[in-house]
């Protein structure tokens, strides 16, 4: 085997800015144009090979990669938290590539890039948000053949969505879809707002900062410009609705963010938690508490705030 | 020395300069109405203002035909297209990815271009039309995704007809096609999604 390349003593990888060849990032500046232009349609591009497996944020990465430039902070978050595998990987990928300031304040970021998640604090006009979407393809499990999801798209022929809906109702009594809950956008195209939890699907509506998704497997680039309307499908006797805690986030006392689940011990213990780690972080520095911070910060867990 | 001998420099940054012009790209189809202005120090070719001459060297290449008027597409504006770009200039406005346009101009129509299908409206062109001003003239009133309420725009030198021939293309929606108005370094997004309405 021959090296071609040898390793200097401070070289870094000679990747193009940012990983993508100017090539591919202006295709996919091209489908981002158009995604923009035609809300909640999913627009094929030339999805390329990541530098991760596939399904772990490839599409969302290349989208980030596109439209990144020195003027911008990163933030990445994972089901809400910066410290999770995902978000550290992708971060640093775009330390590495892109010379890229990244960030774990939501008003401090202009691009954040997610995994099931939208961060609590209200986004603001300028930001950027970067979804990393599984499947782009909210009729796919009603219809496996792209070729018929296509032609339903193109017709509005959203029927089959509304009967999935009802047939929750009529057998559960409820609609049991509780993430990637699928939306009507600008009136016209239904679309998987990606894994993100229901609960998330009102901070879509009008929000002022500009929605990309990047499905890298799937190939499909969609986009929500700012201000545009995200109508949560439902019925009038059985309207759209989040859910709910019966108790605030343990640690920050937060009543009105979503709340993971975490088991504390084999007695059956568990505690409620912020999903969004900065959120929590922000409210616990401003001195709230929630019961079972003091218990968390005892055995060394989090770090509570100096009083 | 011959205009075709003469082709102006594109970008000195390439990689820097198209990432700040896609992004007033983006801000400008994303949020229709808004003035954004492109920075880059290009000289652009006789006939193309700085912005679509920017517009085009971030988005145009071997993959997207361009169409441009007769008069362009023969001068230093064509053969500094191909240069820089590698792309192909067509004939047929149907064939077009990208189109420069002159807002006075009574031909060719809105229409004339690739609308896009039911199934792909994503293939549909976008014009960019050149203007006289971008501020200043007769009102229009925009509305749709990416405006909060209503906004106001006042476009100079479009022709009499061509709001009509907006309006007919907004009524295509989801196909039509996407229309930047340039003009010196200022550029103003009107995607097929945005209603408009002249203000009286």
């Amino acid at each position: 085997m021959t090296i071609h390349q040898m390793p200097a003593d401070d070289t870094k990888p000679a990747y193009n800015y940012a990983y993508l060849d100017e090539q591919t990032k202006r295709m996919i500046r091209r489908a981002l144009l158009k995604a923009v232009a035609v809300p909640g349609y999913q627009v094929p591009f030339g999805s390329r090979e990541m530098p991760l497996a596939r399904g772990w944020g490839t599409g969302g990465i290349q989208i980030t990669a596109a439209i990144i430039g020195p003027a911008d902070t990163l933030k990445v978050i994972d089901q809400g938290a910066d410290d999770t595998t995902n978000a550290v990987s992708i971060r640093k990928f775009f330390e590495r590539t892109a010379d890229a300031r990244t960030c774990e304040a939501t008003d401090e970021a202009t691009i954040i890039q997610t995994r099931h998640r939208i961060p609590e604090a209200p986004l603001k006009s300028g930001q950027v948000m970067v979804y990393q979407v599984p499947m782009p393809e909210p009729l796919r499990r009603l219809e496996p053949r792209e070729a018929e999801t296509r032609k339903m798209h193109a017709w509005a022929e959203y029927g089959l969505m509304q009967v999935k809906l009802y047939e929750d109702i009529a057998r559960y009594g409820e609609i049991t879809k509780t993430y990637d809950y699928p939306v009507m956008v600008n009136g016209r195209y239904v679309m998987a707002p990606s894994p993100i939890p229901k609960f998330d699907n009102p901070k879509m509506h009008m929000s002022p900062a500009l929605q990309l998704f990047g499905a890298g497997r799937e190939k499909r680039i969609y986009a929500l410009p700012p201000h545009t309307s995200v109508r949560s499908l439902d019925f009038e006797d059985h309207p759209f609705r989040i859910q709910s805690w019966t108790q605030p986030c343990g640690l920050c006392g937060a009543g009105d963010s979503y709340l993971d689940e975490v088991v504390i011990d084999d007695q059956g213990g568990r505690m409620f938690v912020c999903s969004d780690s900065h959120y929590c972080e922000t409210r616990r520095a401003e001195g709230h508490r929630g019961t079972m911070l003091g218990d968390a910060a005892a055995s060394g867990l989090v770090e509570e705030a100096a009083q | 020395m011959s205009a075709q001998a003469m082709i102006a420099p594109g970008f000195s940054d390439p990689v820097f300069q198209s990432q700040a012009a896609f992004r007033a790209l983006l801000a400008a189809l994303s949020e229709p109405g808004t003035l954004q202005r492109v920075t880059g120090e290009i000289a652009p070719p006789e006939g193309l203002a700085t912005a679509t001459a920017i517009a085009l060297l971030t988005l145009a290449d071997y993959e997207t035909p361009v169409w441009l008027p007769e008069a362009l597409r023969n001068g230093p504006a064509g053969a500094w297209l191909r240069f820089h770009c590698a792309a192909a200039l067509v004939d047929d406005p149907t064939e077009a990815a990208f189109a420069v346009l002159d807002g006075a101009a009574g031909e060719p129509k809105l229409s004339a271009f690739n609308l896009g299908t039911d199934q792909f409206p994503d293939r549909s062109t976008t014009v960019i039309v050149q203007i006289t001003a971008l501020e200043g003239g007769t009102a229009l009133t925009l509305a749709g995704p990416g405006i909060p309420g209503t906004r106001a725009i006042t476009p100079q030198g479009l022709r009499s007809g061509f709001v009509e021939g907006l309006r007919e293309n907004g009524a295509l929606y989801p196909l039509g096609i996407d229309v930047l108005l340039a003009q010196g370094d200022g550029l103003i997004g009107l995607p097929r999604s945005t209603q408009i309405e002249e203000a009286r």
